[in-house]
């Protein structure tokens, strides 16, 4: 097998804008169009176009499509309505989380899965064999679809302008089969920005012409290209977590603060009930370190992986950190012990290569857009 | 991309002017702006610090990553831009002029500075 990056069928688009790309999961993707900051200001204020192909689908179909699912993953699909979405999460027997999921409903009996693209492969085996022995099939749909995200105060106007669909009705985390710029697309008002934003699944010979009427309909309302530079500053202000950084497979969704995912009401097993049981026990008896904010008092950015000190003491360490252009400063999110995970704790410390720069404890999200 | 043609270049993307008594200006090129992105701090060598050629002497932190920042030249630091240190973007926005990082008194410089074509032809394909 190569070694060569794969390359999104939006590749050349990306070039031709000045693209700086990276390598991310595998695939070469762009990181930014000029400045990060710029983009992560306009969506937040306007609007951002983002390509998000290397995103792993996965399709699951047949009569007991949703046992297979209820079986597979923590949460309870078979209450997911047609057209609407859940996000979830596939763990381990010993309830790690593999990766963290989005499922949409997009008939009775066919669901499509969407993961990370450093999970993709993962996922699939993970469902592939949970799904022996079920009236079920589950298909590998990642060479079937581009994605691209338009996200944004302003990406309401800019879809409507392009489609028939009734956008008004299109709840957050539902989906539907549309048209967009004479495309067929399956259109998701889904994101990962704390913007209000769709998500457009469409086939990847399609990518381009979409791509390019939804810049031509944003011209005038400040859509611009967006990296995953920006993608990862919009998620860490509206305290979303990030698979590799706040979820592991040493994690159950318990120790994430993500406890309430885990469905044990649902009917019969799930992989990992015995372990979350378990994990939800003791997480209600001897608290786990807490998924909290910190947000500078200085300007020292601090890292994944950085101590969280306090006295000289570590008492938890950074997940992910930036600095956060909506607020000036920069922000982090940290697992810290119990002890120091109120907001307003005192005497907080990030080790920034070996000084102690203060912080102050927050709770998440940063920034929650006004509705 | 230009590199202005009357400075010099270090392989570790910085530049350095002409000394005009004896004190010459260093900061980083545009090409390594672009590559950093957004610098949202600036750890400056102090006034009187003594810097050597190609050693570190401070750090540039972007969005994504804290890169070192290394002296092209040795010699003693006689100032360093506050308004970069207030204001980092000016290191992306005007990296040959307002967003210099520090002049220093020159001792001895190494031989290895390039020409701005040279060092043209060394970042060129990236």
């Amino acid at each position: 097998m190569s070694n060569a990056p794969r390359l999104t069928a939006l590749d050349a688009l990306h070039r031709s804008l000045g693209a700086t790309m990276t390598d991310f999961a595998g695939w070469d993707m762009p990181l930014r169009y000029g400045s990060e900051r710029d983009e992560h200001n306009a969506v937040r204020t306007k609007a951002g176009l983002f390509d998000l192909s290397h995103m792993g689908e996965i399709t699951l179909t047949g009569p007991e499509a949703v046992k297979v699912l209820d079986y597979a993953l923590v949460g309870n699909i078979s209450t997911v309505g047609v057209g609407r979405a859940r996000y979830t999460h596939i763990c381990q027997e010993d309830g790690g989380i593999l990766d963290d999921l989005i499922v949409y409903r997009l008939g009775e009996t066919e669901f499509m899965v969407v993961a990370n693209a450093s999970n993709a492969q993962v996922v699939l085996d993970a469902l592939t064999e949970r799904a022996a022995g079920f009236d079920a099939e589950v298909r590998d749909d990642r060479d079937a679809y581009a994605l691209i995200a338009v996200q944004g105060p302003q990406s309401p106007g800019i879809l409507a302008s392009l489609t028939d669909a009734d956008l008004d009705g299109l709840k957050y985390y539902a989906g539907l089969p549309g048209t967009v710029a004479g495309v067929p697309a399956l259109i998701a008002r889904t994101g990962y920005t704390g913007e209000d934003g769709f998500e457009l699944f469409v086939a990847p010979e399609h990518a381009v012409e979409l791509w390019q009427a939804l810049t031509k309909a944003g011209e005038g309302v400040g859509l611009v290209p967006a990296g995953l530079s920006c993608r990862d500053t919009l998620r860490l202000e509206a305290g979303m977590p990030l698979y590799g950084h706040e979820l592991t497979t040493s994690l159950t969704p318990f120790d994430a603060g993500l406890g309430r995912v885990v469905k044990f009401e649902k009917e019969g097993d799930f992989v990992g009930r015995a372990a979350l049981e378990a994990a939800a026990e003791r997480a209600a008896t001897n608290p786990p370190r807490k998924l909290v904010g910190l947000v500078a008092e200085g300007r020292r950015v601090p890292r994944a992986g950085f101590s969280v000190v306090v006295g000289g003491q570590v008492v938890g360490e950074v997940t992910s950190g930036a600095p956060s252009p909506t607020l000036g400063k920069p922000i982090a999110m940290a697992y810290v012990d119990a002890a120091h995970a109120a907001p307003g704790t005192s005497g907080v410390g990030v080790d920034i290569r070996g000084t102690h720069e203060p912080y102050e404890v927050v709770a998440l999200p940063f920034y929650k857009r006004q509705k | 991309m230009s590199n202005p043609q009357q400075l010099r270049y270090s392989k570790e993307h910085e530049w350095l002017s002409d000394a005009e008594g004896g004190v010459a200006t260093v900061g980083i090129t545009e090409f390594a702006a672009n590559a950093l992105g957004d610098v949202v701090y600036a750890q400056l060598p102090e006034v009187g610090d003594t810097v050597t050629a190609g050693e570190t002497c401070g750090e540039l932190e972007s969005t994504k990553s804290v890169s070192d920042l290394y002296s092209p030249v040795s010699g003693e630091v006689v100032e360093s831009n506050q308004d970069v240190v207030d204001n980092p973007a000016l290191v992306n926005t005007d990296p040959f002029e307002g967003g210099w990082l520090f002049k220093v008194r020159v001792a001895q410089e190494p031989g290895d500075l390039l020409s701005a074509d040279e060092y043209a032809k060394l970042t060129a394909g990236n």
